[in-house]
């Protein structure tokens, strides 16, 4: 009975929150409900046993991604845009909206129900993988080359990234020496320290692993360049360039050494497993977490007076 | 049906209660400040509360100890978001509510 209530809510909330986040007229409203959306879609992953999911929607799509809105809400300048202007074709918009639906409920419901999955396979060479958690297995040994070329496509994001914000030291002068926003940063930096360091150990045997470490460490280090003198990660500082390619560089060497020994790409002895990809995980996470940090813009770039205004 | 389920379902009742009074205080209050109090000083007490009455269920001590430092890290973090957002508003100017009704 319960249930029934929480996943109705659920069901119901998410489309709600949805329909309010395109609908409201201030952006500022639009940014917060978000969030709130975030935060109930971290809920409904965690309801379909799905908590690994739900552990990246909080941290990054909520936690992170709401934080660059926010940050970016405060370069904008709102303005409550005027009712008349809205699009009055909402017909078509029903259509189109009904039309997805409909594709969407037939693509689901053309779904074999009585397959089982890839589920039982995993669970019978689990013992294999060196770990004991199927979705780290997954990831990180059975479908080591997906999560391999994702670090790679993540790099390339950072430098896109990087290559679009303006390069800052420091955020602002009025941070500087504030007693309160410095005490923040002391009190929390250990907890998450101490939190990424666990979700990385715990990814063996649980939910967790380097994504879910790496974005809580990021969020850490947004709270680092919005407190303290700490500036964005710079592309010209060679620590920051080996800290982008720890992960990368050594999950191609971990991928590349069975080669020398006559194994094939990418596969892990049983009995080496379990430490190599501990290894792998702790060095994506550092690779994730400053990736994750290049995307945080320090401060508001200088303002551009538009043309023609004296 | 045990004390101690008993025992839980009223914290839980209460947590809640406290909760819903919170919001009830950020829909109703007339400004920032108030609201901020309403929802930062009334939510960790409620959300103390259901943590007491779920670590009653829990079974044991690890999960109980989790649901502990989840409300401790809940109670920094509001403690300093509240203050940062009141100053935020002061620094912008928003005005303290008068203490005269509009309507």
């Amino acid at each position: 009975m319960m249930d029934v209530l929480l996943d109705g809510g659920l069901a119901l909330s998410l489309p709600f929150l949805a329909w309010l986040v395109l609908h409201t007229e201030a952006l500022s409203q639009a940014v917060v409900l978000f969030v709130a959306m975030g935060l109930m879609s971290a809920l409904a992953w965690a309801r379909l046993e799905a908590p690994d999911i739900a552990l990246v929607e909080a941290a990054v799509g909520t936690g992170l991604t709401g934080a660059l809105l926010m940050h970016t809400l405060s370069w904008t300048e709102e303005t409550t845009p005027e009712s008349h202007t809205r699009a009055t074709r909402w017909v078509w918009d029903i259509l189109a909206a009904s039309a997805l639906t409909g594709v969407l409920g037939w693509a689901v419901l053309v779904l074999p129900t009585d397959s089982k999955g890839l589920g039982p396979e995993v669970a019978a060479r689990l013992a294999d993988s060196g770990v004991e958690h199927p979705v780290t297995a997954v990831l990180l040994n059975f479908r080591g080359y997906d999560t391999l070329l994702e670090i790679a496509v993540l790099l390339v994001a950072a430098l896109g990234a990087r290559a679009v914000n303006p390069r800052t030291d420091r955020p602002s002068l009025e941070t500087e020496d504030d007693p309160l926003t410095g005490e923040l940063f002391r009190m929390m930096t250990p907890a998450v320290l101490l939190l990424a360091g666990y979700l990385v150990w715990v990814g063996a045997h649980g939910p967790g692993g380097a994504f879910q470490a790496g974005a809580i460490l990021a969020g850490g280090g947004v709270v680092a360049i919005l407190t303290t003198r700490m500036g964005t990660p710079r592309m010209s500082s060679r620590r920051v360039r080996w800290a982008l390619l720890t992960g990368p560089l050594l999950f191609v060497a971990v991928a590349v050494a069975p080669l020398f020994t006559g194994g094939r790409l990418l596969e892990f002895t049983p009995r080496l497993a379990g430490t190599l990809i501990f290894v792998v995980e702790l060095a994506l996470t550092v690779t994730i977490t400053l990736v994750l940090l290049m995307f945080f813009p320090g401060a508001r770039p200088p303002k551009v007076e538009p043309e023609g205004t004296p | 049906m045990t004390v101690l389920n008993v025992l839980s379902a009223l914290f839980l009742l209460a947590g809640a209660g406290f909760c819903l009074a919170g919001t009830v205080g950020v829909l109703r209050f007339p400004d920032v400040y108030c609201r901020l109090h309403a929802l930062t000083k009334v939510d960790n007490l409620g959300l103390g509360l259901v943590v007491v009455g779920l670590s009653l269920e829990a079974g044991s001590w690890a999960t109980a100890l989790k649901l502990f430092l989840v409300w401790f890290l809940v109670l920094i973090s509001s403690a300093f978001t509240c203050q940062l957002i009141a100053r935020a508003a002061l620094r912008r100017g928003v005005g303290a509510w008068g203490g005269s009704r509009e309507s």
